[in-house]
Formats: structure tokens, sequence, C-alpha cells
């Protein structure tokens, strides 16, 4: 389905974000991208729709070399991946629907999209998804009347809207708050088993990783260091990942404090159990 | 309490030139100076004796503005201004825009960019008088100059701050326009546009209001408008004349900002 070989980035400043990566996602997997910040997680999913140019290294989506694309062939690729952004990269002042059918800009031309003439059947599909994520009574809000989690919802409308073969979804909890964070993410994972999306998810929340996706990557200085199942993160591997920390420590300055933090919480905090 | 070793810490904030010697000799500089220029200018008290009756004639004029006697004349101006102002403004915008995207280094690569902002430059070099001299020794006296000196003017004004508004805006909607396969003008229109349309129309707005002021003041080096009009009335001290003409351009003038200022709230 996807899959990265050698990819190398070294931005101009010279900072080498992605050292050779090889990466593999087949069809229908959800998979989460861990690592610390600055790891070159974001500039990974950025290499495989080309936001960001690799340096070397090639990029094939179904078997199709991205990175040898011209600027019409990299529009059509781009179709095929949608992206979900961590600050939700809605255009605020366009309305919930607009924002939605922006999903439709690979396909229509631009006097159709400058009018918002957009064919009936992507219209009808705009609106089915609306309802899917329950905000098809805010279609014609302005984008910047929703609150984070109804933005997020809308990202991943627009996202879908482009009928894509994979997700590309960076941080997409990262500006929500625990219990939205979780229902997004649940959100995500259940509409790409739906339509039998391949899916890369960029997470800094490792027990929400774990919760939710079926394989973990772990990502440090650009280079993979981690590649299997989520319950064998141990806190040995932890350390590979982020470097050393007591990943199993609890709150132990009194059984009472110990006895009021929730579990879940203890979850979050160590990215363990 | 150990009040001595806490008296004895003080602070005081940092000076924003850090040599006493150089910041004490930029101020006496600065004052010798003054002193000096203001020593250059020789004021003739008699000529001020004598100006401060022409400048009565003037107060008075203001008190009883006649608006009938060159009524022709100054109707004929005012429309022949409002001509100007509307076609200038309109010129401008239309060719700011694409110089205004040419000019924003997020959009354009950088040989575009330096035409763009050089071009920039030169509208914005001279002022509007300077302009419309040149002009009216190129095609003559009359409106069409100051059609020109105006749509020039709009052009440095508007592209530049156009160009900042559009380097100001947020990359991430951008980015996602682009990822979803938009082709370039799809980027702008659904990315860019939404961003800036509210500031282009304020400043366009903003813009109409100048170009009328400013179609008084070119007019009395001969490029048309009501300005040719407020001049031959100073020059045949016709100043009960002028002060209609002047207050006619202060109720236009308020007008307009009355009404943009309603048009720019609508559209944020």
């Amino acid at each position: 389905m996807l899959s990265v070989e050698r990819l190398v980035k070294q931005y101009p400043t010279g900072d080498t974000a992605l050292r050779g990566v090889d990466l593999e996602v087949p069809a229908g997997q959800v998979m989460a991208l861990i690592g610390p910040s600055g790891a070159g997680k974001s500039t990974l999913i950025r290499c495989v729709n080309r936001l960001v140019e690799p340096t070397s290294g090639r990029v094939l989506l179904e078997g199709e070399d991205v990175t040898a694309l011209g600027a019409a062939a990299l529009r059509r690729a781009r179709r095929r991946m949608g992206m979900i952004f961590q600050e939700f990269a809605l255009v605020e002042r366009l309305t919930v629907m607009e924002n939605v059918l922006s999903g439709r800009l690979g396909y229509v031309g631009f006097w159709r999209s400058w009018f918002r003439r957009f064919p009936p059947s992507d219209v009808e599909e705009a609106f089915r998804l609306l309802d899917r994520v329950e905000l098809a009574e805010f279609c014609d809000k302005r984008a910047d009347a929703l609150s984070g989690g109804q933005r997020q919802r809308v990202g991943i409308a627009r996202a879908l809207l482009q009928n894509p073969r994979i997700l590309l979804v960076d941080e997409p909890t990262a500006s929500l708050d625990p219990k939205t964070s979780r229902q997004i993410m649940r959100l995500v994972c259940e509409l790409c088993h739906e339509r039998g999306l391949a899916a890369v998810i960029n997470i800094h929340d490792v027990a929400l990783a774990r919760l939710f996706v079926a394989r973990v990557v772990g990502l440090r200085e650009g280079t993979i260091v981690y590649d299997g199942a989520p319950d064998r993160l141990t806190p040995d591997v932890l350390t590979t990942i982020y470097g050393v920390e007591d990943w199993t420590e609890r709150r132990g300055r009194g059984g009472a404090d110990e006895e009021d933090e929730p579990e879940v919480d203890e979850q979050r905090l160590a990215g363990l159990t | 309490m150990t009040g001595a070793a806490a008296a004895a810490r003080r602070w005081a904030p940092p000076p924003l030139i850090a040599s006493a010697w150089l910041r004490g000799g930029l101020i006496v500089g600065a004052a010798i100076y003054l002193a000096l220029a203001l020593g250059t200018l020789s004021v003739n008290w008699y000529r001020v004796w004598e100006g401060l009756d022409r400048g009565w004639a003037f107060v008075v004029g203001f008190a009883r503005p006649d608006f009938v006697s060159r009524r022709v004349e100054i109707s004929e101006g005012i429309l022949e201004s409002l001509v100007m102002t509307v076609t200038s403004t309109a010129v401008g915008i239309i060719i700011s825009i694409p110089i205004g995207l040419g000019a924003a280094r997020n959009l354009a690569p950088l040989p575009v960019y330096l035409v763009c902002r050089a071009i920039v430059a030169a509208a914005r070099t001279f002022q509007e008088v300077i302009v419309a001299i040149f002009f009216v020794a190129m095609f003559g006296f009359g409106p069409l100059a100051g059609v020109l000196t105006l749509s020039f003017a709009t052009i440095g004004f508007l592209a530049k701050l156009l160009a900042e508004d559009i380097e100001d805006t947020d990359p991430a909607p951008a980015e996602a326009v682009r990822a979803t396969g938009a082709s370039w003008l799809q980027l702008l229109t659904y990315g860019i546009q939404p961003q800036v349309m509210p500031r282009l129309i304020g400043l366009s707005l903003y813009r109409l209001d100048i170009n009328f002021r400013e179609s008084a003041v070119i007019g009395i080096v001969g490029a048309g408008g009501i300005g040719a009009t407020l001049n031959t009335a100073f020059d045949r001290y016709e100043y009960a004349t002028a002060a209609a003409i002047l207050l006619t351009i202060i109720a236009i003038v308020m007008t307009a900002e009355y009404g943009s200022g309603l048009i720019r709230r609508r559209v944020q």
C-alpha cells in the first residue's frame, strides 16, 4: 500500500530530520508513529505527500513512486492521501461545508471551486460525512465558531471527502482535552476500519496510541528504533525511543494520594499497562 | 530579617544605550543642532503682521462660504475628482493584487518576488505631487494625468500592504488545502483569500478616501479635479469660494470615512 524506502530529509539549515527510513504500511493497517519532539515524525508524513520535499529515497503509494511525479501527477496522487492536522488547519473564515468540500479541490476545476459549484454527488457525500461525524446542523456555521473537537471532526470529514486510500494524521489530539482526544482517536480508527483505510498516526500520547492501534513504530533522531505490537512497548523500549526516564514511577507520597489517582491517568502518565 | 544584605542589592532598568558618554553626547548634540537650526530661520515679523490680515480674511470667508457664485466650476471639479478617485482606485486595486501576490515571499519564487518588490518600492518612492508633475508633463493638463498618478500611488500602497498581510497568514490552512491536491489557483482562493479578504476590502476603502483627498492636491499642479478649482479660487482671492470647496471636500471625506467604517465592520 505505502512503502517508504531509505527516505532522507536534510533541511537547508543542515538539520537532518530523517536518516534513511524504511517503512511498509499494508492496506487497511492503522499504525501509530511515536517518538520525542524533533524525532522527524511530522517530516516523515509530510515527505509522503511531499508537502516537504524529501532529499533522497523513494515513497511508493500503491506501487507509484510519489517522489518522481511532476506537479499535475503529484496533485492526483495527493487526492489518495487524506491528511489530518494538529491544529485542525481549517480555513477559519469559510463555513464548515466549504471546509469539507475543499477535500474535493483535487478533483474539480478552478472555476467550479471558485463559484462553489461542486458536483451534486460531492455535496451529497459531504452531507453524509457531516452526518457521520455528527456535525450536519453546523454546515453553514463558520469554522471558527466551533469547538476544538468539532473542528477536528470537520478536518476528518475534509480528509475523507478526498476518498483517500490512506490517512496521514499529524498529532490529531495534541490540542484537545483527554476525553475529546479519545473520542477523536476512536472516530479516526472506526472510520479507517469502516472504509478499509490505512493510516499513519503521529502521536505524542503513548497510552492513547496503545488503546487504538495495531502497530507502533518508534522514531528517534530520524531513525526507526522500534516496530511492533503496542503491548511489547516495555520500559526498555520506551527508553530506547525517548531516552532515560523512570517509566514505572507512580505517585508514592502516601496511600491516600494514590487512591485518588484514577487508573486511566496513571496509564497516560506512564504510557504503560 | 537580614536587612543589610537586602539593602545591598539595587536594581535599575538597563538603559537603551549602554555608554553614559554616548548617551549624554547624543542628547547635548541634538539640543545644539535644534538651537542652531532655529537660529537660521529668520522671521520677518512685519510680514507676519501683514499675513494676519489675510488669514483673517480667510477665516471670515469660512464663516460665510459661497457655494453659489462659482457653483458650476465647483460641481464640475467635484465630479471630475470623484471620477478620478473611483477609476484610479479600481485600476490600482486590479493591478495591485497580482503585484501583491508576487511580492509575498511565502507565495512567489525569488525572481518574481524581487521584481514585484522593486515595482512597489518605485511606486512608493515619489510623493503623489511629484508623480503628478511628471504625468502632466507627459500627457498634458487634465484628469488623465491625475488618474495615472493616483493609480500608481495606489499600487505602491495596496500591493505592499497586501503582500505583508499574505506573509502574515496562517500557513496551516494553506498547507491543508495543498494536501488535498489543490492547484495553485485553488490554493490562493481557498487557503489565502479567505484570510486576507477583510483586510483587502478595508485597505481598498481606505485608499478610496486617500485618493479623493489626493485628487484635490494634485489638481493644484494641473492634474485635473477639484484641486484646480480650489487653486483658481485662491489665486483670485475668492476665499468664500475656497471655503465652500474645502467644506465640500470635508463633507465627502467624512461621508466616505463613515461608509467605509460600516462596510469594514460587516466584512470582519
